[in-house]
């Protein structure tokens, strides 16, 4: 069945159906990721996005589900040049034709990825809409697609209940904006008994759990539209415990303490991007999903500096709070999809709460 | 400036000869590292006995040496040009063996002299075996259970704890020599004997097997700070058992998970960083393919074949960056020349797949054994970029020129279902043909996973283009079959004959439906960013990013494809000089071609690079987006040749000597009619088709006669022959490969082989030099011994050779190059062969004379006189030294090839010896090609009949010098009657101690073996010729040559050896 993605400048790309063939209207944001499909399909920071997958083969070691981020695929649509026929890999237990169908995603194969990436590099990440209707209306659906904002979707896909994750280390409260699996898992596996919090928990009852650390998560969307959240992180801010956020948690700490963020015109997302830590000059190689990013102009240098910064574009990779026991990445050092090279920064994260003891 | 400032004076070491495991992708990396260097201001020594290169070029490095690779030679290098540093790990293994020898010495230190780069430390604990595995053992990364031996016996006893089968890896060797499989004890001590004399340290590395795992490698870069990246993971689709150079490869891997592939790849920066590299990097795993478990294969310290591979295959220069890391810059302060916008910290990130096939020289070595093992066999490769696996494996097989466009171009078909079955387990260069052939015939894949252990994703991607040929055979061609078979890179040919229609209708039908080939942009980083860099290849279905838009004049530089025995470096740098003057004279240069390792496939060569395959359909789609003003065919050897009528009936204009011109010189007929007119004697021959046609003709001449295929590479096909039997075979073999063209038969001439190469501006000629063949006609040009200034013909003869050369160029209408190979008998000069286009003997001629060919030839293609430019034409003045062409073989990597040489040319590389006396450039030139004696003063003469008298004053010789000689019964008797002293040997079929086990006592220097003229009916000199090249032995199959090698040997001493800068010349 043939497919349609069209796109907010009236670009009309046509390609075959794949998944679900409900209709959608989504940001449209590209992935540069070789390899790791399934972990952005579980990553909750693509709610009320459409992925396209620049690699054009898809699909070739099927689905393990082992390797999801979350129990379920968030992003609302999905586009890739091609779907492997079969696939093949040992710990294979299903197709992503399969799985797409089961979490009623739509998608749409078989158009040039290369062709939209560079529409989206050029004029911005824009909104679109995949389709099987053939007798799409053009103006009818233009006006829709630039009238559609992701709203709230932190609410969407956060934890609706406290979870705990025994250990025997130091206690984490991780706060779900749309926590990747691991980053959870690399505390665990360094012995921290995390305590997996909603959103919208109070700071209240987070630090009257008396943790000895927090974990601020990713999580999807415009970090200014979470406002309550943002005053709740300006308490845990004021609480002296330590904190580590990555990605959105990242943003939602420099919001609280007075900087600002802005949209960036396509992003960053993929596997390959390169950090550079400040206070040592070393660059690593890095995970990362993101449109928004901390705007170092507007930083209090009393409140926070940059501690990473992307060596190509330069823009904020992590800040360091002054005075505080607070560090925050824009990037992903839980990786899944991506590179490892930064997972150190949990273990700087346990040092630090080592040091409160 | 460099960032680590006292380095002001480097020598870069290159690697030598092309021989199979060593390529031109250390041309390309040398060149790259060079041309690094000097943008940072630092004067760069060059030493590489390659003369067909281009970083030996003046304008690459400020002095160049093309001397022998050797410590000696490198020793008295660094106190002539005193260095202050080397930069060892661009030039392949040959390069950093030889620094690591000068660091063991204590020679570096003691001059001064650091290694930048990797330390030798880091080198050490990458190659020596034992200290890797403690390494690996260290830091926790699981190599597969082995153990370095010195002995045949430790090997069995470590064997037998292990179990077989096993691998075994000699250290500190190229391309896996002497390494292999063993299945048992015999073949245990037979490989392991080999291994440890190939060895330069004596020690070969027993290990577990891990046979049919898959191979996976990544490109790992690291700088002086300790950050790291990887360029780029690439997977075998042959598992583990065939060595990655022999593999097909393709990249980014396809079967992996993301916590596979980022399992491995943080191995291998714990790897890079453990040993503290700072440069390129490349690490080989085998992986299990039912589980997480991993072994370490290998590491290379340096730039690599696959560093080349990787480094087209995603646009990142290694070489440029491992050169500046060098220098001390950190990865994230070099930019990315491609995007402008990224740094070299940045992996890059592929919207494509990238497909490399070995280009493997069985069509030069028929009684070759085709396997594929550990020890690499292929003297080049190819490679192919599409948005699917698919079509990058078609346009792949089609780009290696060995009658291959399809899974159908080897037919299985008359096999058995059981032969089919059977013969699935061998693993060759045509496995993926049986697979195709067992897919048609409904073998499950599971089954052909089993028996081959090749990943069921690769064989499903075979089984979907088998299916495209069954929908194309048997339904109806509609627009959107056409779109799907062209999506996954049928050629329009192919297409045709499975659907019944010619050629033509299908580019109407295409045409028709808008089916045309767009061009996406290689750039590093999936179109994250806009790039700056032109770097194509082709899909279909999708937007063109190519522009064909242009101000200036555009012209088209046809590249040589893969390196293949006949078709070496020498074309690239041709095809580099060509597109290099174009640009000075403010065209807009384009490049196409396929070759990964090559100079002329780095991206900023030409000002726009296609990589793309050489065939008339893939070249056409390039001209119809660019709409060239002309193409140049003459400097991308055969490769480029073969495209000019191709090209005119694209209305593409060939600049330089017209086709009709290209053609009347390789149509027989017409070049008759030539010579003819021109008073021109050439040998007589006769044209034919059939085998009764080739013996009336024979019969006529008189044998001996030169039997060939018209329109041939590097002789592929000629032989001579001395009977009715023997031009019997030779049709039979001719006619094996798809022959159009005639077969010649020409009267053999014993004579001096002369060789000119000219360049002719319309009117007048200019001849930078006389090139004579030591060896005697008979052996190909390209394996014989050249020697500039001709030394043996007389005044009028070069006389006579200017002035044919002069009436050729001119009734032939050259604008540019010509190549003519001529027979002086006496006086009397005659023409043998003639290439309107460049030759395999240009990049030599010209640095030995100081005369840019290339340029002035491009020069004369745009319309400019030699007058004008200030030469004087004609035969240029000698000069005052002479510079020896030698030829480099790779018979120990072949096993089962015949290494006696005669008109099929089977050399790999080439090197040079240059003096101001013809014996200290001949023993240059055998120093190096590796014949470094005397060592042990044994040798062994065998020769036919007709030589016997002729070895006699050569054996002398020998004698002379201290050499032992051994012989067979009837040459020891005609050496005793002459006064030699010869110890009779047995030949081998007779009674131990016979010569076989002279040759594998390892006391044996040489080896004098002349085969009998025609098909060799006994075995025997073939088995001595490939025993004692396996074991390591040199073997001379001619006498010329055995004459020059006692002469250099008679008459320097190594200490003296004066070493030359060519760029002075």
């Amino acid at each position: 069945m043939k497919a349609f993605l069209i796109l907010e400048d009236g670009t009309v790309f046509t390609g075959t159906s794949i998944g679900s063939k409900k209709e959608i209207i989504s940001e449209i944001v590209f992935n540069t990721s070789m390899t790791g499909y399934l972990e952005v399909l579980t990553d909750p920071s693509y709610a009320g996005q459409a992925v396209c997958m620049t690699y054009p083969l898809i699909g070739n070691y099927g689905i393990c589900y082992d390797d999801q981020e979350s129990l379920r695929p968030w992003p609302d649509g999905y586009i890739v040049r091609e779907l492997s026929r079969i696939p093949s890999n040992f710990r294979c237990e299903d197709t992503i034709q399969n799985f797409l169908k089961r979490y009623d995603i739509p998608g749409i194969a078989g158009i040039d990825t290369r062709a939209l990436t560079r529409i989206l590099r050029e004029k911005g990440t824009m909104n679109g809409m995949i389709t099987t209707n053939e007798n799409y209306n053009l103006e009818e659906i233009i006006p829709q697609l630039k009238a559609y904002t992701t709203g709230k979707v932190v609410e969407r896909v956060t934890c609706e209940e406290k979870q705990i994750l025994k250990g025997n280390g130091p206690k984490v409260a991780l706060m779900d904006f749309g926590a990747k699996e691991n980053i959870a898992k690399s505390l665990n596996e360094r012995g921290c008994e995390v305590t997996i919090y909603p959103a919208l928990t109070t700071a209240e009852e987070i630090l009257g759990g008396n943790p000895d650390g927090i974990m601020l998560s990713n999580g999807p969307g415009d970090p200014k539209e979470c406002t309550s959240i943002i005053k709740e992180v300006k308490k845990l801010y004021d609480s002296n415990v330590p904190i580590f956020a990555i990605c959105l948690g990242h943003q939602l700490m420099a919001l609280a303490t007075g900087a600002d963020t802005k949209k960036m015109k396509y992003g960053h997302r993929g596997g390959n991007h390169p950090v550079k830590d400040l206070e040592t000059g070393r660059v690593y190689i890095s995970s990362q999903n993101h449109g928004y990013v901390v705007d170092t102009d507007t930083l209090d240098k009393n409140v926070a500096v940059p501690a990473f910064e992307n060596v190509n574009d330069k823009t904020n990779e992590g800040l360091k709070y002054i005075g505080k026991n607070i560090f925050t990445v824009q990037f992903h050092p839980e990786a899944c999809p991506g590179p490892q090279d930064s997972g150190y920064l949990f273990d700087r994260f346990m040092k630090m709460m080592e040091g409160d003891k | 400036m460099p960032k680590i400032q006292d380095i002001k004076k480097v020598l870069v070491i290159g690697s030598g000869p092309i021989i199979i495991g060593q390529a031109a992708e250390f041309d390309y990396a040398g060149t790259q590292a060079c041309r690094s260097l000097k943008e940072e201001g630092i004067e760069v020594v060059l030493l590489n006995s390659n003369p067909a290169t281009i970083m030996t070029d003046k304008d690459i490095a400020d002095r160049v040496y093309i001397e022998p690779l050797t410590v000696e030679v490198v020793e008295q290098l660094i106190i002539k040009e005193q260095p202050d540093s080397v930069l060892p790990t661009l030039g392949g293994q040959a390069g950093l063996n030889l620094a690591m020898e000068l660091e063991e010495r204590g020679f570096l230190k003691e001059h001064n002299v650091r290694l930048i780069g990797t330390t030798s430390q880091t080198i050490k604990k990458a190659e020596d075996r034992q200290e890797f595995k403690d390494t690996m053992e260290k830091i926790g990364e699981p190599v597969a259970a082995s153990l370095v031996v010195r002995s045949v016996e430790d090997g069995i006893a470590f064997t037998n704890t292990i179990g077989y089968p096993v691998v075994l890896r000699p250290a500190y060797t190229l391309g896996g020599s002497g390494g292999g499989i063993a299945y048992d004890e015999a073949q245990l001590v037979e490989i392991l004997e080999n291994g440890l004399r190939l060895s330069r340290v004596g020690e070969v590395l027993v290990e577990r097997c891990i046979a049919g795992w898959k191979e996976i490698e990544y490109e790992v870069m690291r700088d002086g700070a300790g950050n790291c990246i990887t360029v780029c993971n690439m997977e075998n689709i042959d598992p583990v058992g065939v060595h990655t150079g022999d593999s097909i490869v393709v990249a980014p891997s396809q079967t992996l998970g993301d916590k596979e592939y980022q399992m491995l790849r943080t191995s291998a920066l714990n790897i890079i960083t453990e040993l503290g590299i700072t440069g390129g990097c490349n690490v080989q795993y085998a992986l299990n393919p039912d589980s997480f478990e991993y072994c370490v294969i290998e590491v290379n310290p340096r730039v690599s074949r696959s560093s080349a591979l990787a480094s087209k295959a995603t646009g990142y220069p290694i070489a440029k960056v491992a050169a500046k890391i060098a220098l001390g810059y950190t990865l994230d302060e070099i930019p990315n020349a491609i995007t402008g916008k990224t740094y070299a910290s940045f992996e890059p990130m592929l919207d494509y797949c990238v497909v490399k096939i070995p280009r493997l020289p069985f069509d030069k070595f028929i009684s070759a054994k085709r396997t594929l093992t550990t020890q690499m066999k292929a003297t080049g490769e190819v490679m192919s970029i599409c948005n699917n696996f698919e079509g990058a494996l078609m346009k792949a097989i089609r780009s290696l020129e060995q009658h291959v466009d399809s899974l159908m171009s080897y037919d299985f078909t008359g096999l058995s279902m059981d032969k089919l079955m059977e013969e699935m387990n061998i693993v060759d260069d045509m496995r993926i043909w049986r697979i195709a052939e067992a897919i048609r015939r409904g073998v499950a894949y599971e089954t052909i996973h089993q028996i081959t252990k090749i990943d069921i994703w690769f064989i499903d991607k075979i089984a979907i283009l088998v299916e495209m040929e069954q929908a194309l055979k048997t339904e109806e061609l509609t627009e959107d079959l056409l779109r799907e078979a062209k999506r996954i890179e049928f050629p329009d040919h192919v297409i045709a004959s499975l659907t019944g229609k010619t050629a033509e209708e299908i580019k109407a039908l295409r045409k028709e439906w808008g089916i045309t080939a767009a061009y996406k942009m290689v750039d590093t980083c999936a179109a994250e960013f806009a790039a700056e860099t032109p770097y194509y290849y082709s899909v279909y279905g999708g937007e063109n990013e190519a522009v064909g838009d242009s101000e200036r004049k555009k012209v088209l530089v046809l590249g040589s494809g893969p390196i293949r025995i006949g078709q070496g470096i020498e074309f690239d740098f041709c095809s580099v000089h060509c597109t290099w003057a174009f640009k000075k004279e403010n065209y807009e240069t384009i490049i196409i071609n396929n070759n990964p390792e090559t100079v002329s496939t780095d991206f900023d060569i030409a000002d726009k690079l296609y990589f793309e395959p050489l065939t008339p359909e893939d070249v056409e789609n390039v001209v119809n987006i660019e709409k060239p003003d002309g193409a140049v065919v003459q400097f991308g050897g055969q490769t480029a040749i073969k495209l000019t009528e191709a090209l005119m009936k694209m209305g593409v204009k060939i600049l330089g000597t017209s086709a009709e011109n290209v053609d009347a010189a390789e149509d027989r007929e017409l070049f008759d009619k030539i010579l003819e007119e021109c008073h021109i004697p050439r040998p007589q021959g006769h044209t034919v088709f059939t085998a009764e046609e080739a013996k009336k003709a024979a019969n006529e001449l008189g044998y001996p006669v030169l039997v060939r295929p018209s329109y041939v590479l590097g002789g592929q096909g000629m032989q001579i022959a001395i009977n009715d039997e023997d031009v019997e075979e030779y049709i039979g073999i001719i006619n094996r490969i798809a022959q159009e063209h005639p077969i010649l038969v020409d009267k053999y001439l014993q004579g001096k082989e002369i060789e000119v190469d000219a360049i002719c501006d319309g009117e007048d000629i200019l001849i930078p030099g006389i090139m004579e063949h030591i060896e005697r006609a008979g052996i190909h040009s390209g394996d014989s011994i050249s020697v500039y200034p001709a030394r043996t013909i007389s005044d009028t003869a070069k006389t006579t050779i200017e002035e044919y050369t002069r009436r050729l160029a001119k009734s032939l209408h050259v604008i540019g190059m010509i190549n003519i190979q001529f027979i002086v008998c006496g006086e009397e000069v005659y023409v043998i062969e003639v290439n309107p286009r460049s030759s395999r003997t240009v990049p030599y001629i010209s640095k030995v004379t100081g005369i840019p060919i290339v340029p002035l030839a491009t020069k004369m293609i745009l319309g400019y006189k030699l007058r004008d430019l200030g030469y004087e034409p004609g035969l240029q003045p000698e000069a005052k030294h002479i510079a020896i062409k030698m030829p480099v073989f790779s018979f120990e990597k072949i096993r089962g090839a015949d290494i006696s040489l005669g008109p099929e040319m089977k050399s790999t590389g080439e090197c040079l010896g240059i003096a101001e006396s013809f014996n200290e450039a001949l023993y240059k030139a055998f120093l190096g090609a590796g014949i470094n004696l005397p060592k042990h003063k044994n040798m062994i003469i065998t020769v036919r009949d007709e030589d016997k008298q002729d070895i006699v004053p050569i054996a002398r010789r020998f004698e002379a010098l201290g050499y032992k000689i051994y012989a067979t019964r009837r040459t020891a008797k005609v050496l005793k009657e002459n006064g030699v002293h010869a110890v009779r040997t047995n030949k081998i079929e007779q009674p131990s101690p016979n010569l076989m086990d002279l040759i594998l006592g390892h006391k044996i220097d040489l080896v004098i073996d002349t085969p009998s003229q025609g098909v060799e009916k006994a075995k025997d000199g073939f088995v001595i010729r490939r025993n004692a090249i396996e074991t390591g032995v040199n073997v001379l199959t001619a006498l010329d040559t055995a004459e020059a090698l006692v002469t250099s040997l008679e008459n320097t001493d190594i200490q003296k050896l004066e070493l030359i800068d060519i760029a002075t010349i």
